[in-house]
């Protein structure tokens, strides 16, 4: 028998509220299905199981917030007997906000004795979730009892279950880019790399396929950057309490802008074992879903480093801010035509920069250089990536 | 096809790719890029859809005549006019 939590979607995260089961009790899971629908400050995410076996109840109704870590169901593994339920963890005490603002007086709402409206548990919860007066609805259920249904009624159609709530999504990004400020001692490297081979190559290749074959330069930047970590551990893994923890893994995240205002950065899983069209078809689709809202636990929090590319209408470089709990980043700049040295000539060559920003706890710059020049020596040969 | 019906399909497939994007005061000769914010992506993504609507191959090289509203009818009624689908 396991338990299915509330899963931590970033390090900032305290609570979620569930808002949709997309399976039921009895029901077969299999490692990798969606079972639930999260609400959390990053936006609706979809959260997968990681086990095989089937629903042996749900602990939690949807529109109810609880800590991370809370049991929201139990999973009967395959041939085993059903279990007892689990005690609840203790809710953690909130912390108390950093720079704590004086609390504004509150005028407590007098206790007023009423009728206590007859309404099933699952209603009553709802209800106090989404703030709904119960005492304003009339119940379908047994002897006139509100039960959930009534409570959703009331409220109207339920939000999408994917989309991308932008305000919250702001507030993710401050409290992560805050952090990363006030708890990693990054340091920066940049270095300038002659992209003649990598763009020629890339028209090499474009030419001979059609357009949704085709690969697009940022599908180079985001393999070199895996391949090169390969042999940099101290760049790929999370940083925690105890210390460093290198990942073995290499799942690099993709920084994607949301055009409205907004950034996620989620993983694609494994990028160094990708073939270059395996690679650009999940660039293609996990850019859509972000833009659309439709990304995964696991794609949020697996990101092992991270990639930011300006693109082709950016600036000459950037200088990226570590997401914690990783502990490096790399930017590339847009690709600028520059006088470049070539055998004591000057020549004109499309020339990017990238730029490493490095968590100071887990490595020194020595490596960072050595990291930065592997990332090179690989757009050098991009047959190869 | 006439000039109309591919400027109507261009401003669809943008609408596909970017729904928050205003393309009703889309000027003919800006960059759609910086028009509507689009990126890298997007105008992949742009061309993948014209191709297949249109079913003609849009070669990588001739990309930069779709980087406008202007450019990207000229370029696809004269090139539909040699790749019938």
């Amino acid at each position: 028998m396991g338990a299915f939590l509330m899963p931590s979607l970033g390090a900032d995260m305290e609570a979620g509220t569930l808002v949709e089961w997309l399976k039921q009790p009895g029901d077969m899971v299999h490692r990798g299905d969606i079972i639930a629908v999260v609400e959390t400050e990053k936006g609706a995410i979809e959260v997968e199981i990681f086990e095989n076996g089937q629903i042996a109840e749900l602990l939690v109704q949807p529109g109810t917030k609880v800590p991370v870590g809370t049991t929201l169901a139990m999973i009967t593994a395959e041939g085993e007997a059903p279990a007892p339920r689990p005690v609840q963890p203790i809710a953690p005490a909130p912390k108390p906000p950093v720079a704590a603002a004086p609390a504004p007086a509150r005028v407590a709402k007098p206790m007023i004795p009423t009728a206590r409206p007859r309404a099933s548990p699952a209603a009553r919860q709802i209800a106090a979730a989404r703030g709904i007066d119960l005492g304003s609805l009339s119940g379908t259920g047994p002897d006139g009892a509100i039960v959930r249904a009534d409570v959703l009624a009331a409220e109207g159609p339920r939000p999408a279950k994917t989309g991308i709530d932008l305000n919250q999504m702001r507030r993710a990004i401050a409290a992560a880019m805050a952090r990363s400020k006030r708890e990693i001692p990054h340091y920066y490297l940049t270095h300038s790399i002659d992209m003649s081979a990598a763009q020629d190559w890339l028209a090499a290749y474009n030419s001979t396929r059609l357009p949704d074959e085709r690969l697009m330069l940022s599908t180079l930047l985001l393999k070199a950057t895996a391949l090169a970590v390969q042999d940099f551990p101290e760049f790929n893994g999370f940083n925690s309490a105890d210390g460093y923890h290198p990942s073995s893994a290499i799942h690099v995240g993709m920084a994607i802008a949301i055009r409205a205002g907004g950034l996620a950065a989620p993983a694609i899983h494994d990028t160094a074992t990708l073939p270059l069209p395996v690679l650009m078809t999940k660039m293609r689709d996990l850019v859509g879903r972000v833009r659309r809202g439709g990304f995964r636990a696991s794609e949020l929090t697996d990101a092992t480093i991270t990639v930011s590319s300006l693109g082709d209408r950016g600036v000459e470089s950037l200088l990226p801010i570590i997401y914690p709990p990783q502990v490096a980043i790399l930017g590339f700049g847009t690709v600028q035509r520059r006088p470049w040295v070539v055998d004591d000539t000057i020549a004109v060559r499309p020339v990017m920069t990238v730029t490493l920003a490095a968590d100071h706890r887990a490595s020194d710059g020595h490596r960072g250089a050595l990291l930065l020049r592997a990332v090179e020596a690989q757009l050098q040969k991009p047959d190869m990536l | 096809m006439t000039e109309q019906d591919f400027r109507a399909l261009i401003i669809e497939e943008i609408g596909n790719i970017a729904p928050e994007a205003d393309t009703s005061r889309l000027n003919d000769d800006a960059d759609i890029r910086e028009a509507l914010d689009l990126d890298s992506m997007d105008v992949f993504n742009l061309v993948v859809a014209l191709s297949k609507r249109l079913k003609m191959d849009i070669p990588d090289i001739d990309v930069p005549h779709m980087l406008t509203l202007s450019g990207g009818v000229t370029y696809l009624a004269e090139r539909f006019k040699s790749h019938p689908a």
